[in-house]
């Protein structure tokens, strides 16, 4: 009896672990395995191939030594800041403005979020057409008399990541949007008589009431938006790759260059460990507080 | 919706005046929002329907005088991407080959995942759990070069199942996540009366699991062909030059013309690529909402 019911127990974790067998081959080779010989190629001389050598920080002294790195560090700076900071602004007004119980709600719906719908290449070569001095809006505002009017921010390189930021803020404030307008409707019906009663005024009463109950939302979007705009490539090789000169270079279209194009395979696993720390320090303590911090919150 | 309307705050004092500026600042702001986003789209369908003469005019707004679907017959069979000049057709295929083994391998994947983390007891699963959910924010280019290494000894780099395992490894947080969320809010008496009646492993996750997953499974593969159709750099990097997805194909064809730029054929081009997304955004209505919302990483 205890035999067969301990063989029945052994078969059916046998079979559970079975099943996870691809997750873990996939965790230890795909993820693990490859950001360990990263971070091992980026202590090695490994140029157009892999090199098994020691060379101590040599390559980061050299990255942190190149000013095309540097540029493209403080461009996605930038970037990250205006575009966390605009998506998060406009969508919370747009989702707000929503709830104002106005007529044609779908409508606005899905105008502010299709563009989340679209792959960031579409994105770029969007906007690139419609901010392209020569036939878009410069050209057409001259035409319609104004002469001086200036709309050049794609080919400036004083201004292109202005017209980056726009690009990324019409792909992503939607997603703010969609998730608060979803946070907003969740909101209990008493709560709003109960602010209506002690006569708050409607906008403290999402600025101090509402919005901090939408906190886990309001996390959500921007842990979303931050995973793209890290992993962002797509819409700079589309919209300006990276120009005008190095104007609107990336990280991660840094570290794509020096492994595929300029065979510096040290120096590209030197920028790709550093991408890796700093999303580490970043995520750990967003994790930290999210998932171990409040028990409970699984769903 | 109903429900949703009746939890909105509703404002129904007497109208003031005051209100009813309000009322109007509210559409004001999303009417001018709607036209900021919808301007694009505009713009890009109103390009791909005029000629070139009509285009070099320079007003990006004009709707087209004759309108001709010329650009988007071009776009799709006879534009030259680089060498080629067979149009978009050819990355249509290769899109639409490499996105229907990767949306099924990666949900299946993740709802066997799914299920024996939320279900069964394995030692050591949410560790691994945990590595791959921190794989899920890492940049790309952190994962890449050995990838591609890996690969190329095992003989699949360049290769249509190289690219379909690609999307499967980095699907693989997300999904398992996804599902492993919807598991844990089933009643687990169903699961202890099966293993009570002696069902094991897999005659539980086909026979009682699968069957209750359709709601999850529909987001799941919403997420999935979007997030597969638009890649970019995934494919750039792993699908080789005969299964390049549409993506990529668009961006050669936009980006890499000699002489004077096609923009009614690229523009054409452009939502060509996008239509898919579009199509599954318009027709999924909320639930891709709840997609990009379960899609978060709260788990």
């Amino acid at each position: 009896m205890q035999t067969a019911q301990l063989t029945r127990h052994m078969r059916r974790n046998t079979a559970a672990y079975l099943a996870l067998l691809p997750m873990a081959a996939i965790v230890v080779f795909a993820y693990l395995g490859t950001m360990a010989w990263s971070v091992r190629l980026s202590f090695t001389s490994s140029r157009m191939l892999p090199r098994n050598d020691f060379v101590g920080f040599d390559q980061y002294a050299q990255l942190f030594g190149t000013s095309r790195w540097l540029t493209s560090l403080e461009n996605f700076v930038f970037i990250a800041i205006f575009f966390l900071a605009i998506c998060f602004v406009l969508g919370t007004l747009l989702a707000i403005f929503i709830d104002q119980n106005v007529r044609a709600e779908g409508l606005f719906r899905t105008a502010f979020l299709y563009p989340y719908a679209m792959s960031f290449v579409v994105t770029g070569l969007m906007w690139q057409w419609i901010l392209n001095p020569d036939l878009g809006i410069e050209r057409t505002m001259r035409n319609l008399g104004f002469s001086d009017f200036v709309l050049d921010w794609v080919v400036n390189s004083d201004t292109v990541l202005y017209a980056v930021v726009l690009a990324t803020v019409w792909h992503g404030a939607g997603l703010v949007m969609a998730l608060l307008l979803a946070g907003l409707r969740g909101i209990d019906t008493d709560l709003w008589k109960a602010t209506r009663i002690d006569g708050i005024p409607l906008w403290r009463a999402y600025a101090f009431i509402i919005l901090p109950i939408l906190r886990p939302m309001i996390i959500t979007s921007l842990v979303l938006l931050s995973i793209s705009i890290v992993k962002m490539y797509d819409l700079i090789i589309a919209m300006t790759n990276g120009g005008p000169g190095t104007a609107s270079e990336v990280p991660a279209k840094f570290i794509m260059d020096n492994l595929f194009e300029r065979a510096n395979i040290g120096l590209a696993t030197a920028a790709s460990t550093t991408m890796l720390v700093t999303v580490l320090l970043i995520i750990a303590p967003v994790l930290y507080s999210q998932y171990l911090g409040k028990k409970g919150t699984t769903a | 919706m109903s429900v949703a309307e009746a939890n909105a705050p509703a404002l129904r004092r007497p109208v003031t005046s005051q209100q009813r500026w309000g009322r109007i600042g509210i559409y004001a702001f999303l009417g001018v929002m709607t036209v900021f986003f919808l301007l694009p789209l505009y713009v890009m369908i109103v390009t791909s329907l005029k000629t070139m003469d009509e285009i070099r005019l320079g007003q990006i707004f004009a709707l087209p005088v004759q309108p001709t679907l010329e650009a988007w017959a071009t776009a799709w069979s006879s534009a030259c991407t680089g060498l080629d000049c067979t149009g978009l057709r050819i990355g249509f295929w290769n899109s639409v080959q490499i996105l229907i083994p990767s949306v099924i391998l990666s949900i299946l994947l993740g709802a066997l995942n799914g299920y024996a983390l939320s279900f069964w007891k394995v030692r050591g699963a949410n560790l691994l759990f945990a590595c791959l959910l921190l794989g899920a924010f890492m940049p790309y280019q952190v994962f890449i070069y050995p990838l591609v290494r890996f690969y190329a000894q095992a003989g699949i780099y360049g290769s249509l199942p190289g690219i379909v395992l690609t999307h499967v490894i980095f699907g693989m947080p997300v999904m398992t996540l996804l599902f492993r969320n919807y598991y844990s809010g089933l009643p687990t008496e169903l699961f202890k009366a099966a293993r009570v009646d002696g069902a094991g492993f897999w005659a539980i996750f086909f026979t009682i699991i699968l069957p209750m997953s359709v709601p999850i499974t529909i987001v799941a593969v919403i997420m999935q062909v979007t997030a597969i159709w638009n890649d970019f750099l995934l494919g750039l990097v792993f699908a080789g030059r005969e299964n390049l997805p549409m993506t990529v194909q668009l961006n050669n064809i936009v980006n890499t013309t000699t002489g004077e730029r096609a923009y009614n054929v690229n523009m054409a081009a452009t939502i060509l690529t996008s239509l898919v997304p579009l199509a599954v955004y318009l027709g999924s209505g909320r639930w891709f909402v709840r997609g990009i919302a379960s899609g978060a990483v709260k788990g």
